[in-house]
């Protein structure tokens, strides 16, 4: 099977973050796999491990995300391509992610990608379905379990807590949702052999893409982080009182009702 | 890429998949074994399984191939996560006998396994009750007939007995009485633990302040197969000093990363402890002391890679590597008290694991090598001083 992880190098969750002139300060910020793309590196592997085949993990960034492909080379994945858009691209969006994306797969035939449900950092969910829409293939978001058989692919699926069962063929792409797996972490020997494993480079001009072919849709108008959370107020006196004062609050100065 | 950068890179990604797979196994789970005096079994399970402990075995036997300064990195980022690398720390710095003084087949038979974790080298068996650092005194006697050696003598400290399959055991084979030097006529041999306990060998525990699997050793008529003699007979001692160069910076390490583990530990909480109406670091009486061990432990390390990087070159390095363990283990000592302190009453409760790494990086003043003997050694061997031991 020919399997392709869309993988994207984001802040760790642990991370606070810090806004300084309109835009996240990075410095000295750790990063991590995307966590909903480790699921799909994870998934890759164990399905190349039952079915066979190859697994290539893509990303689309900086030289820096070299760093989160070798590790998902470590965890297992044979191939790693780096598509380093640092020289050509300012401000790109979901639509130029998924263009550049698209634009590499097409004509890779791929029988199954994997991509995670949202990335933590921007959180739109959007990339996985725009590449599927691009390249033509169906895809089902935020799968929690998929096994394969042949060219057919049962799927279920979270939906809102809920899980629906799916089947589907390939060419599919499927977008990780949390509790598809437990990923592993990388192994000594995995790290040793992934520094033999290949890792490509790819620029705009390799993919015959133009700044104005991928140049984004959506403007940032501003960036700024959730207010503070105030102190609350802890209401007293009789009951009847306490409720009273608490309409009126909420008419007045919360305006909900 | 140029080669120190990738190097810088590597030594990162190793930190974080050691990191990853400490991160399984929190305070709680090193706390608990300590309340109940029990063996990591778990930890040292996926440690060697991960192939983490298989670091300094070649390639050709299932390891990696790699060098002191990676084996390094790999225990100090155990005990920085907040275990205890003390539990699995002997297979890496006792391997390297096997490794550079074993036959072909004692290799074949023993690397393979050991890296894959089917067979654990976790002993290492010289101090004795009479002995102590004067090492070339010890009194266990091997001696051969025919294909085995009939060994007997007694052991004290040596850890790990009762979780091990191989123990390294340092002997005499030729009494004191009859060599030219007294470091010569002691040999190796790789006891089968699970073939001697009951059959010549009698295991003891010795309950210690921390929770380290120490043991006594009675050895009565015990037989061990002349294959199993790890290079020449009477070359034993010689052996050993070549691995304990390996063992000082790897101990060095640990202590670092115990350091690391109480500076972090004791600046949060000076940072939210509130007395006195503001938080107890604003005190310089407070923040100087971590702030001093912080500075003691990063000149150690530059000093542990000093030694690691010579070691790794194949170059002499029995000087740095003793600076290293010193400095090391004086400076997670000055962390660990700085802490305490820090912590106050809290530093002495179990639920801050404080007290309990307080325990565990004291040892290292004192094993595998006492910080006196160190000193003697620089001030003999670098110092030109008269030898005082
Ligand atoms: C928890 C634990 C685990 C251990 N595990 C092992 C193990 O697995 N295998 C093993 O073989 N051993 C092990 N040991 C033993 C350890 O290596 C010894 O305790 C150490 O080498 C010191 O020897 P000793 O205890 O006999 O002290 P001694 O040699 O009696 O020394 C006592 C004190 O006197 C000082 N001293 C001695 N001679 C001089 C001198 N000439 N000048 C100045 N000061 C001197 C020493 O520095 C020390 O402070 C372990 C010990 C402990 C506590
Ligand atoms: C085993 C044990 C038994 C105990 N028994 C009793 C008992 O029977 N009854 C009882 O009442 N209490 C008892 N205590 C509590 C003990 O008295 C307190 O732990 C001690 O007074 C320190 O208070 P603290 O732990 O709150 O530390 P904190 O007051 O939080 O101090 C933490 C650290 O900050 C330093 N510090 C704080 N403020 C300043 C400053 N302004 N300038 C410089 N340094 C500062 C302190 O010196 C300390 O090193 C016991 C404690 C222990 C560990």
């Amino acid at each position: 099977m020919n399997i392709f992880v869309l993988l994207k190098r984001t802040f760790d969750t642990e991370e606070k973050i810090v806004i300084s002139n309109g835009s996240i300060v990075e410095d000295g910020a750790e990063f991590i796999i995307n966590p909903y793309d480790e699921y799909a590196v994870e998934e890759a592997i164990q399905i190349r491990d039952s079915q066979g085949g190859e697994v290539t993990v893509v990303s689309v960034g900086g030289e820096e995300a070299e760093k989160q492909l070798r590790t998902a080379l470590a965890m297992g994945a044979d191939k790693a391509v780096l598509i380093n858009i640092e020289d050509d691209i300012e401000n790109g969006d979901q639509f130029t992610t998924s263009k550049i994306l698209a634009e590499f797969l097409q004509g890779k035939e791929a029988d199954l990608i994997l991509a995670g449900n949202v990335a933590i950092d921007g959180g739109s969910g959007q990339v996985g379905p725009r590449v599927a829409d691009l390249l033509d293939i169906p895809y089902i978001t935020t799968i929690t379990n998929i096994t394969v058989d042949g060219t057919s692919v049962k799927i279920v699926r979270d939906v809102e807590g809920d899980s629906e069962t799916i089947e589907a063929a390939l060419p599919l792409l499927v977008t990780a949702q949390q509790g598809l797996n437990e990923p592993r972490y990388p192994s000594l020997p995995g790290i040793m052999k992934a520094k033999k494993k290949p890792l490509e480079e790819l620029e705009l001009d390799d993919l015959d893409l133009d700044e104005d072919d991928v140049e984004a849709k959506t403007k940032t108008i501003e960036i700024f982080l959730p207010p503070k959370k105030e102190a609350g107020k802890v209401l007293e006196g009789e009951l009847d009182v306490q409720v009273k004062e608490l309409v009126s609050l909420l008419h007045s100065e919360a305006k909900v009702i | 890429m140029n080669a120190s950068v990738k190097e810088t890179q590597f030594h990162e990604e190793l930190r974080q998949s050691v990191r990853a797979v400490c991160s399984k196994y929190p305070d709680a789970y090193w706390r608990e074994l300590d309340a109940n005096l029990t063996y990591p079994e778990e930890f040292v399970n996926e440690i060697t399984s991960s192939g983490f402990l298989a670091a300094l075995i070649p390639e050709e036997y299932g390891g990696s191939g790699l060098g002191i300064t990676e084996a390094s990195i790999i225990l100090e980022e155990i005990n920085r996560s907040g275990g205890n690398a003390g539990a699995c720390h002997a297979q890496m710095y006792t391997m390297g006998t096997l490794l550079r003084h074993g036959s072909p087949e004692q290799k074949e038979k023993y690397l393979p396994k050991i890296a894959e974790g089917s067979l654990r080298l976790q002993a290492f068996g010289v101090t004795e009750p009479n002995t102590g650092s004067d090492t070339t005194k010890l009194r266990t006697f091997a001696e051969r007939r025919g294909n085995k050696y009939i060994v007997n003598g007694q052991k004290v400290f040596i850890s790990r007995a009762e979780h091990s399959d191989l123990m390294v055991l340092l002997v005499r084979t030729t009494p004191l009485e009859q060599v030219k030097k007294k470091s010569e006529g002691l040999s190796v041999l790789l006891v089968d633990l699970q073939a001697a306990i009951g059959n010549g060998l009698t295991v003891k525990p010795i309950r210690t302040m921390m929770n380290h699997a120490s043991t006594e050793l009675f050895i009565e008529d015990l037989e061990v197969p002349a294959e199993n003699l790890i290079g020449e007979e009477g070359k034993g001692f010689k052996y050993i000093l070549d691995g304990m160069n390996a063992e000082r910076i790897l101990i060095a390490a640990e202590c670092i990363g115990d350091g690391r583990w109480f500076i972090e530990r004791a600046s949060n909480y000076a940072k939210d402890r509130v007395v006195f109406g503001r938080p107890i670091g604003q005190n310089q009486g407070v923040q100087f002391p971590i702030a001093r061990a912080h500075i003691n432990i990063e000149a150690a390390d530059l000093m542990r890679f000093k030694a690691a990087s010579l070691f790794d070159a194949g170059e002499k390095c029995g000087a740095e590597a003793n600076m290293a363990k010193l400095l090391a283990a004086d400076s997670s000592w000055e962390a660990a008290n700085a802490a305490v302190q820090t912590h106050g009453g809290y530093g002495f409760a179990e639920e801050y694991d404080v007290e309990r790494k307080f325990k565990e990086t004291r040892l290292y003043q004192v094993a595998p090598i006492s910080t006196n003997l160190i000193l003697s050694f620089v001030a003999e061997h670098v110092l030109g001083l008269p030898r005082s031991y």
